[in-house]
């Protein structure tokens, strides 16, 4: 399958290792993976803050890339579910995928072959959760995983404070939740902390760093990604 | 002590920094949600208190709606019917006019809550005593003090908030024992409505009395009082039905906003709301706390007010009170739409404020890859610098608010486009 690859304005940026690891995954299922250079930002960013206009025409931009690469394509995929929610609410005719929804919905495929040999603690995502209404398909694919071990939290399903703009104007409020998160994600005794969306990982895990706290974050991608066999 | 025994660590640099939002000069300037969180937050008690109640709650509502079959059923019946009333409110309040006419009672048009006010106190005068049941509606209303000459536990007249009013048999309905009770035996009542809580007929009332109940966690509320004007030899003597508009017609022309009108008065979307769970409801200065006061508030109030105006940004819009909400108001779209409406007034300011400049300035960035490159490049060089430890601990201004307790990873020596093209050569 030829799949289009929309890789987040921050992830671009800061954490590439997520787009990479998606690149990575899906070639190794067999899938031939597009990246049109042109792409740039769905405008989740403005249209959170409240910047409807800048919003608008960047989610113009958006869907003329997308819907070019699309037609030489079988599917598009994001690695976060924020990102797809706020396309799919832009413009549902262009169907973009969450990661774990390409690959149980449209692959099918629900072991892909990894290794990870570590106790990891899922967070369901607020957009994946009750966005995409993506359930147990992140779940589904890390129990396929080689060595890994799920482990529970306390109160997982609830938001981890991030929230975009909430995170800088209500800053001491989204302290109190990712704090009261972490010290669940401490307790679960859990190694990695893993997510569809680097923009909580980016919060939860500044917050572990800040503290300290010897967690890690990583997008399932990346453990998704990790060979069976391979370096761990 | 608190769950979060990170929360001294966390919150540093106490000082409030400048806002984002550019104060309005005409607006009354009342503390932002921001300001007033970040007090409430620091009351170890008071958190752990609500922390808890919110737990009972919920767990309340949960096990409530959990032994329907057709909850779901239910709530897109209360949507269809909340939608259907105030579609045709027009009609429905005349309707309920000729309805408490012909029932005995008065109906009283106040157009905001001054006048509403005005028109309470004026009743409460002419009777001598009276007696004021605490609520929301008073609230709006500012009439939380008891009324003067007030304090006889038997007064004649009682004024209230209602729960809802049925139009087509002009039937005011009350929750609550102590309500109930004091209002059954008023020889006068003053009952405040909005206009937004008419119900067209009984069955309008059924679904609403289930879809109540079971989000305040019971199988039917314990306390139901149905009064229908008067009559000779039962019930009140003489009945007042106060109808209020304050901002609910304005809400009402915006085909979004309307949706906040289905609100039945449940809490079930507070009792879900992390926010709300931390701040309680010092941080809502409207009649209503949580979700349902974030979109409720700044709709009825309007967005001039910097209390108003800061209330839509009070969540992370992570979806929750969507997913409780009986009537299936979608809390985070009016939100975001609130969200819009806030910032484009701010855009009619004369001097562009440094949030807008910032993001008409990353919008222009973000609008070409080339230049969405170049600043990736420069930004990097430059983080690269403040982050040789592998993150960045301090960052400069109003990103200090990310960093004053969470680390940002540095930024790699590739991004991911540049790693793409190097990997096609």
């Amino acid at each position: 399958m030829r799949i289009v690859l929309f890789a987040p304005c921050f992830d671009d940026t800061l954490l590439p290792a997520t787009p990479q690891a998606v690149v990575r995954l899906l070639e190794r299922l067999g899938h031939e993976v597009i990246y049109p250079e042109a792409q740039t930002c769905c405008g989740q960013w403005h249209l959170a803050a409240g910047y409807r206009r800048e919003a608008a025409a960047l989610s113009r931009r958006f869907t003329d890339v997308f819907t070019a690469a699309a037609a030489r394509a079988d599917a598009i995929v994001t690695p976060s579910a924020s990102c797809a929610v706020t396309v799919r609410r832009a413009d549902p005719d262009l169907a973009v995928h969450e990661l774990s929804e390409l690959l149980v919905d449209v692959l099918g495929v629900t072991d892909v072959g990894a290794e990870f040999p570590h106790r990891v603690a899922y967070h369901p995502t607020c957009h994946a959760l009750r966005g995409l209404r993506a359930g147990d398909r992140p779940l589904t694919l890390l129990r396929a995983v080689r060595g890994l071990e799920l482990v529970p939290f306390g109160r997982a399903e609830e938001c981890c404070g991030f929230g975009g703009p909430f995170a800088m104007k209500n800053a001491d409020t989204s302290v109190a939740l990712v704090a009261d998160k972490v010290g669940h994600l401490t307790e679960s005794g859990a190694e990695v902390v893993c997510a569809v969306d680097d923009g909580c990982l980016l919060h939860i895990g500044g917050a572990m760093s800040r503290l300290r706290s010897g967690l890690r974050v990583m997008h399932l991608a990346e453990i998704l990604a990790t060979p069976a066999g391979g370096p761990t | 002590m608190s769950r979060s025994p990170w929360l001294h660590l966390l919150v540093r640099g106490q000082s409030p920094r400048e806002g984002w939002i550019v104060q309005d000069p005409d607006g009354p300037d009342e503390p932002r949600f921001a300001e007033t969180a970040r007090e409430a937050l620091t009351d170890a008690g008071s958190r752990s208190r609500l922390r808890q109640e919110s737990a009972r709650r919920r767990a309340r509502r949960d096990a409530a709606v959990g032994e329907l079959s057709d909850w779901e059923g239910l709530r897109d019946a209360g949507a269809r019917r909340r939608d259907a009333v105030l579609y045709d409110l027009e009609a429905r309040l005349l309707q309920l006019e000729a309805e408490v006419s012909a029932a005995g009672g008065r109906l009283h048009w106040a157009r905001d809550p001054a006048e509403a006010a005005d028109l309470v106190t004026r009743l409460e005068k002419d009777a001598g005593s009276a007696v004021r049941l605490p609520g929301p509606l008073l609230a709006e209303l500012s009439l939380t003090a008891p009324p003067t000459g007030a304090g006889e536990v038997e007064a004649e007249m009682v004024v209230f908030g209602v729960d809802a009013v049925v139009a087509e048999s002009a039937t005011v309905v009350v929750l609550g024992a102590a309500a109930v009770r004091r209002v059954a035996r008023a020889a006068t009542v003053v009952a405040v409505a909005g206009i937004d809580q008419v119900l067209g007929d009984w069955a309008d009332l059924e679904v609403w009395l289930q879809l109540r109940a079971r989000s305040d966690g019971e199988r039917m509320s314990p306390a139901v009082a149905t009064l229908c004007g008067t009559a000779p030899g039962d019930g009140p003597r003489s009945f007042h039905l106060v109808l209020i508009d304050g901002g609910r017609s304005d809400a009402l022309a915006d085909p979004a906003g309307r949706t906040a009108l289905w609100c039945i008065g449940c809490a079930a979307c507070a009792d879900v709301c992390p926010v709300y769970e931390r701040v309680g409801p010092a941080g809502y200065p409207g009649h209503r706390a949580g979700p349902a006061g974030a979109v409720r508030t700044p709709l009825l109030e309007g967005t001039r007010g910097t209390a108003a105006a800061s209330l839509p940004f009070a969540s992370t819009l992570c979806g929750a009170c969507g997913d409780v909400c009986p009537v299936r108001i979608d809390v985070p779209e009016l939100l975001l739409r609130l969200r819009g409406r806030v910032v484009d007034e701010r855009r009619a300011n004369p001097l562009p404020g440094p949030e807008l400049l910032a993001m008409q300035g990353l919008e222009w960035v973000l609008g070409d890859a080339a230049r969405m490159e170049t600043a990736q490049r420069a930004g990097s060089r430059w983080a690269r610098l403040a982050g040789r430890t592998g993150r960045i601990r301090r960052l400069p201004g109003l990103l200090a608010r990310w960093t004053d307790a969470r680390d940002l990873p540095a930024p790699p020596r590739e991004t991911f486009r540049a790693w793409w093209r190097r990997r096609r050569r």
